[in-house]
């Protein structure tokens, strides 16, 4: 199968890459560009452990086509830090002892940063509402949401 | 005393050591390995439940261009059918080999056939769709009793009753039935004054890890195999890959990639073995993921189960006698999970006289795994209801009887344990000293409130560790279990402890099969403690190399030598640990501490308790959990917050045990919900914040009183929601899920009762 060539950027690098018109973003994102920290759980769109950005939207890239990158801005779970700090979403899920197993965390990260960039100031209820396309099976959550509100504060208390 | 108990390390609360790389997407998971020139392989499933395959034909897929290797059963080595130990007792090796690549007969919907290796995942899954193969299609069951009436299809033609240990050569699809007796049921019932009998039916649900299984694998010319894999025990994953490939152990080399969650389903093999023979037969590293609806199909689930409790007390509430039935599917292939569930049917009550009666029963779905606490969850359901009832009968509030009848020290189980001490009396006391057990249940008609017990034994078994001690005064420590909830850090917790140190100042990491001792799965809520152990063992070890280095620098005896919280003194010479490791090079070089465990007693086994708070809505039956606390016997919480985050993903996943997860099969036997889509398990959305109460009894038979706290939370959820439920609406479920139609069904049926009784 003939390949198409693909110009994007990714957190905030332009990238170029060659794929064939029926793979998925993730597939390229994993196994052609080598960006592992996006996971594979479902590949159906219902996990959501592959949350990416996508021109600053929350997208599972498992339910898009990696030619639709073309001309997009993707974000990444291995763009949320600086070179010297982890973002306040990765600091507190440190912190909060958010994560047990880890496969989901990149999308959660991913669609907390999302929330946040939307809306700083969320509640309980909103976080909830947010993060519900984003399954943890370790959790129960309850860490999750603490450490997700904390970052709102931290997000807050910085801007 | 200082916080913590005087401990330093132990009871705090420190970031995890691989938590950087887990929240910055640099942690690499079985998927993520890469290797030059690697393919990709794809599996092949029955889309019978139940059938003979006549024929397969290969020809076609092996002629698509950029398929390097195609492979049926009849390519696993044929090694005979003797028992192999696999570390989690002796399983059957046909019966291993025919669940990762079907010969004879496909079992279930979803039974691997055939497997393709490509260059592209794409083209791997052209490739399947040319594969021609001619079943004969069989009648399938599904259900636990009827798989066990005669004339039911029989799955495996060989297949006799295992009955009290002899095989009574009936061809049945009950693989074994066992009892456990203790006292004299009989007389004791007869002479209750209270007795209830209670049938129950609990759904197959699957661990449900967001991680689909890989496995990568790649065959050297010289024989040799690596494999890369998620699993929960490497040396487990070796012992079987060996086993069914025919080859010694010593030519596989298993590497633990970090895990997606296990929960029980990720220690058995699947792909690793057909990954090795796809690598052998292209010549090339061959990667393959399983897909989700795969995961549903061939994986997992724990067992649907049928139990039937009776139990029989006194005017004062003492419960005096117990009966239990309890039926588990073990899935396509004997060896299920009825056994674990006998040892945690009645294992929160002291009862003197009691039989507990079991069957392991095979039917055509996916052959049955461990889920956390294996079979106490379907059993507690039971239990919970019955003593709830025998507590009614008598005016008895739920909590009274429990304390009255709380198993404890020295309480010995109708299947024979005699208990060490436990903490079940302190977990129920810690119900009645709650804030929420104290504060008013939630008010309005449809609220209500319920509380459980469980238990889950914990084990053992073996783990190895080796610290290097390094020039600056830290620690790399290297053990065998795999890291699947933070244990990294509970583990070099023990170690810093044991030696003065920060938990930052030991560096953990999980190491290949040929680079540290066996260690056994990361199951059976063993690692904190095993590993934990052989942890300070290496400590010990450390410390003691560490003293011989001191004596040697001052010209004294080792003996004279004495080490307290991280300082080595003796007369008026003093060392810290980083002091003393600076100066090994000069006192003979390197010291590196081992250890190994295989502690066979001392296991301390662990109580969770639940109090819920449910809103059920009459209309729909959606039940809504309004407030849930869990209680567990940590022994000592090593890491408080991952010992909370334990409990809190238990009670999670038992609350949709409780509401929600099923697999729903068609009549023929097709999985009709494989996804997570139908498949629902619980969101963010669905529940409250999860509050925990960890209690501590510590347990004599380890040297931090550690107890296990991975499973026994899952046990109690479904039973104190189904409690929950009755003081809301007063009907109680007796079947799992508790989903809305049941609800609503029982709803009416209990309004066509008070009608009928009124006479309306």
């Amino acid at each position: 199968m003939s390949k198409t060539h693909v110009q994007t950027t990714i957190n905030g690098e332009p990238t170029e890459f060659l794929c064939e018109p029926r793979q998925s973003l993730l597939e390229v994102l994993r196994e052609t560009l080598g960006f592992t920290g996006t996971k594979e759980g479902c590949n159906d769109g219902n996990c959501g452990a592959c949350s990416i950005a996508v021109d600053g939207v929350l997208v599972d890239s498992c339910l898009m086509l990696a030619v639709e990158a073309d001309g997009k801005e993707i974000g990444t779970v291995e763009g949320l830090a600086s070179p010297d700090s982890l973002h306040p979403v990765q600091q507190k899920f440190l912190e909060h002892a958010a994560l047990q197993c880890g496969i989901c965390t990149p999308g959660f990260l991913v669609a907390s940063k999302a929330l946040l960039d939307h809306n700083p100031n969320p509640s309980e209820h909103e976080v909830r509402h947010w993060l519900a396309g984003n399954l943890c099976r370790c959790t129960g959550y309850d860490k999750i949401v603490r450490a997700v509100l904390d970052a709102a504060e931290e997000v807050r208390q910085s801007a | 005393m200082p916080a913590n108990n005087g401990y330093k390390v132990i009871g705090t609360r420190p970031i995890r050591h691989d938590g950087v790389d887990k929240v910055t997407g640099r942690a690499i998971y079985g998927a993520d390995t890469q290797l030059a020139g690697l393919l990709y392989g794809q599996v092949l499933r029955s889309p019978h439940a139940h059938a003979r395959i006549k024929s397969i034909d290969t020809s076609k897929a092996a002629a698509l261009p950029g398929v390097k290797a195609v492979l049926t059963g009849t390519d696993l080595p044929d090694a005979g059918d003797q028992m192999v130990d696999l570390g989690e007792g002796p399983a059957r090796l046909k019966y291993l080999r025919d669940n990762v690549l079907a010969t004879d007969k496909a079992l279930y919907s979803g039974h691997p056939v055939a497997a393709v290796a490509a260059t592209s995942v794409h083209i791997a899954e052209e490739a399947l769709d040319l594969i021609e193969v001619e079943y004969e299609e069989l009648e399938a069951v599904l259900d636990v009793r009827e798989a066990m009436q005669e004339g039911a299809p029989q799955l495996h033609d060989d297949m006799t009753t295992q009955e009290f240990g002899e095989d009574t050569g009936r061809k049945s699809n009950l693989a074994t039935h066992f009892e456990h007796r203790l006292g004299d049921a009989d007389k004791a019932f007869a002479e209750a004054d209270v007795v209830v009998e209670r049938e129950f039916q609990t759904a197959t649900v699957h661990q449900g890890y967001i991680e689909p299984h890989n496995a990568t694998a790649s065959w050297n010319a010289d024989g040799q195999l690596t494999v890369w894999t998620s699993t929960q025990g490497s040396f487990t994953a070796r012992a079987q890959v060996g086993a069914v490939l025919d080859m010694p152990i010593s030519r596989i080399k298993v590497v633990p990639q970090e895990i997606g969650g296990g929960f029980g389903g990720k220690i058995p093999v699947y792909l690793e073995p057909v990954a090795a023979l796809l690598s052998k037969a292209s010549g090339q590293p061959v990667k393959m993921i399983m897909t989700r609806p795969a995961v549903f199909e061939s994986t997992g689930p724990t067992p649907g189960s049928y139990v039937k409790i009776k139990m029989g007390a006194d005017k004062s509430g003492k419960i005096v006698a117990a009966d239990a039935y309890i039926a588990f599917e073990s899935g396509a292939y004997p060896g299920g999970l009825v056994g674990a569930a006998a040892m945690c049917v009645f294992s929160c009550y002291d009862i003197p006289d009691g039989r507990i009666d079991c069957y392991d029963v095979v039917v055509n779905k996916p052959r049955s795994f461990a889920y956390r606490a294996p079979g106490s969850t379907q059993v507690a359901f039971a239990t919970e209801h019955v003593v709830d009832l025998l507590a009614a009968e008598l005016g008895m509030e739920p909590l009274e009887i429990r304390l009255k009848n709380t198993a404890t020290t020295g309480t010995r189980r109708i299947d024979g344990v005699v208990y060490p001490k436990m903490g079940c009396k302190e977990v129920l006391e810690a119900i009645r000293d709650s804030e929420h057990y104290q504060s008013p249940a939630p008010a309005g008609p449809n609220g209500g409130r319920g509380i459980s017990v469980g238990y889950w034994f914990n084990v053992g078994l073996k783990s190895s560790c080796t610290a290097s001690v390094n020039a600056d005064g830290t620690v790399s420590l290297v053990e065998g279990s795999t890291d699947i909830g933070g244990t990294r850090t509970s583990v070099a917790m023990q170690f810093a402890e044991t030696l003065g140190l920060r938990a930052e100042d030991v560096k953990p990491q999980v190491a290949d099969t040929d680079s540290i001792g066996h260690t056994d799965v990361t199951g059976g809520s063993r690692v904190t403690y095993a590993t934990g152990w052989a942890a300070y063992k290496a400590a010990l070890d450390v410390r003691d190399q560490l003293c011989e280095r001191a004596a040697q620098l001052w010209e004294v005896e080792v003996s004279q030598v004495e080490f307290d919280d991280g300082v080595f003194r003796s007369g008026d010479n003093e060392l810290t640990f980083k002091g003393l490791a600076g100066r090994l090079e000069e006192t003979g070089g390197p010291v590196i501490g081992r250890a190994t465990v295989d502690p066979d007693s001392g296991v301390g086994g662990s109580f969770a308790a639940n109090i819920a708070d449910v809103e059920v809505d009459p209309e729909t039956g959606k039940v809504d959990v309004l407030r849930f606390t869990v209680i567990q016997d940590a022994g000592r919480a090593i890491h408080p917050a991952y010992v909370e985050g334990q409990m809190q993903g238990g009670s999670v996943q038992g609350i949709g045990w409780a509401l929600n997860e099923e697999y729903f099969y068609s009549g023929d036997g097709h999985l009709d919900n494989s996804s997570f889509l139908d498949y629902r398990i619980p969101t963010s959305l669905d529940l409250p914040m999860i509050e925990t109460i960890i209690v501590e009894v510590p347990n004599p038979g380890h040297p931090y009183g550690v107890r296990g706290v991975g499973e026994a939370n899952i046990a109690p959820p479904p039973a104190a929601i189904a409690a929950a439920i009755e003081d809301a609406v007063g009907v109680r479920p007796r079947e799992l899920p508790m989903k809305p139609d049941r609800i609503v069904a029982a709803l009416q049926a209990h309004e066509e009762r008070a009608a009928q009784a009124t006479g309306g």
